[in-house]
């Protein structure tokens, strides 16, 4: 098989104190950033060969969604590679909306926890392919999960949980993920709240767990401080795609130098 | 109607291009793509545009089903198109929909669903000792001459898809990819006015905007 593995740039896209989009990233679980235009950073990593490109809506409030559509269709319009775009999607209509506007795949997070069937909905409407299923996975020791697997010589479950990590579901991630893929999902997009912002590598029990249980393609997140992490997941979790935001924005690597050095270790990379 | 379009666009434009809206997915990719490309795109959802146009594109995201249904009405617009031996341009779903049926209907309980039939065959699921959807960039390896494909062999394009076209005639197949198995990711009939790409060139970074360019340019040529 000669697909290749995915390198993918995110942006977090807040309304700024005008009421314009605005990329923000956090640093070190602190203040977030601001850290660009939506519409330059796709220009910049649609040529810097990113092989896809993901915008998350952080706005969370409904003002804020008619802005957010017409920034995902300018960001659309600067896209030539896939553009997946999450936050906020509850119903099959906003999933038809955001995809009108200009998506080729909308992530869907809390909105599926909380409706499950929305994940039907979405598969039979739109296609699998453009379903993709985000969990944000909190790492559990207690006998409270359905999956475990062996971290640092304990027993450990991850737990899917909303509001940023704030707030646990008792959701078993890996049952979830089975069950998201049963229901339609055509991709898995695994954040973890313990990895995120640390720059010491992706969750790799995390996303090896999820990669072991599905059969869809799985999108590793939080945690990327540099492309050796990013060799780790693909290597030793077999994720897919490995998604980073930090070290792209603040220009600490580029898209090109991650992925020739991921292509001189044996990663297939899209040159 | 075309030529006053033509006219009040300052810059350069190569051909008109109709791109079919059908109720599904996402068309604005494809219609930039196709822009950038050199065209003059209408979205439409009116089979009589099809008439002015130079080229009618099939974009594709969605269900086997609901895109034939959403086709429905534009099935015998297409279907003259096509005979009339003019460009007819499918991607992804669209691409499938050029081909008679497909499993993705049936699976689904309902039975067959007719596809145009202008490419005939059928449209099969991978089977599932691989991860499905196939999604991701892949490598174009051209089998046969055909200028969609112009300078492209090699290049890597991207797909999403979880059914793939199995055209009755080999010769069908433009270019082939290899997923587990290799399968078509260009086909074309034989006289070349109808062909498609499993692949998203809207998608496709510079190597899919030269597939548009090849487009836009045989639409120019006709």
């Amino acid at each position: 098989m000669t697909l290749t593995k995915r390198i993918i740039p995110c942006i977090d896209v807040d309304l700024d104190e005008e009421g314009d989009a605005a990329v923000y990233t956090g640093v070190n679980f602190e203040d977030l950033r601001y850290s660009g235009d939506p519409v330059e950073m796709a220009r910049k990593y649609n040529e810097a060969g990113a092989d896809e490109f993901v915008f998350l809506d952080i706005t969370a409030s409904a003002e804020g969604r008619e802005t957010m559509l017409d920034t995902v269709s300018a960001v659309a319009d600067e896209c030539f590679i896939p553009l997946t775009v999450g936050g906020g999607i509850r119903t099959r209509e906003d999933i038809k909306e955001t995809l009108r506007a200009g998506a080729d795949k909308v992530s869907i997070n809390s909105g599926a926890i909380a409706e499950p069937s929305l994940i039907d909905a979405g598969a039979d409407a739109f296609g699998s392919q453009c379903i993709v299923i985000s969990v944000d996975a909190r790492r559990r020791f207690d006998e409270a999960g359905e999956q475990y697997v062996e971290v640092d010589g304990e027993s450990c479950w991850f737990e899917c949980t909303v509001k940023g990590g704030r707030e646990g579901t008792g959701l078993d991630v890996v049952e979830w993920a089975t069950e998201a893929e049963e229901r339609g999902a055509g991709e898995l997009f695994v954040n973890s709240i313990d990895a995120d912002g640390t720059k010491d590598g992706y969750d790799i029990p995390l996303t090896r767990a999820v990669c072991e249980s599905v059969s869809t393609p799985v999108i590793a997140s939080s945690g990327c401080g540099g492309p050796e992490d990013m060799e780790e997941v693909f290597v030793d979790a077999d994720a897919d795609a490995a998604l980073a935001a930090s070290i792209f924005h603040f220009d600490e690597y580029g898209i090109d130098e991650v992925k020739r050095y991921l292509a001189d270790r044996g990663v297939p990379m899209r040159l | 109607m075309s030529e006053a379009r033509t006219e009040t666009g300052s810059e350069e434009r190569l051909a008109d291009v109709v791109v079919v809206d059908y109720g599904l997915g996402n068309l604005r990719s494809a219609t930039r793509g196709l822009e950038r490309a050199g065209a003059s795109v209408t979205v439409t959802d009116d089979p009589d545009a099809f008439a002015d146009a130079d080229g009618v594109v099939l974009p594709g995201v969605g269900a086997f089903r609901e895109g034939m249904e959403n086709a429905g009405p534009y099935r015998e617009a297409l279907v003259d198109h096509a005979e009339a031996g003019r460009p007819l341009f499918g991607i992804c779903l669209g691409m499938q929909m050029l081909l008679t049926t497909s499993e993705e209907a049936e699976r689904a309980g309902q039975g067959d669903v007719e596809g145009l039939d202008l490419v005939p065959g059928r449209n099969v699921r991978f089977s599932t000792d691989r991860k499905v959807p196939h999604m991701g960039w892949n490598e174009l390896d051209v089998e046969r001459d055909h200028p969609l494909v112009d300078g492209v062999d090699g290049e890597h394009a991207y797909f999403v898809h979880s059914y793939y076209a199995v055209p009755d005639d080999g010769d069908a197949v433009v270019a082939s990819t290899e997923y587990g198995e290799r399968f078509p990711a260009v086909v074309a009939t034989e006289a070349g006015n109808v062909m498609g790409t499993q692949f998203h060139p809207e998608k496709s970074g510079e190597t899919g905007l030269r597939i548009l360019r090849n487009f836009v340019e045989y639409c120019a040529e006709r």
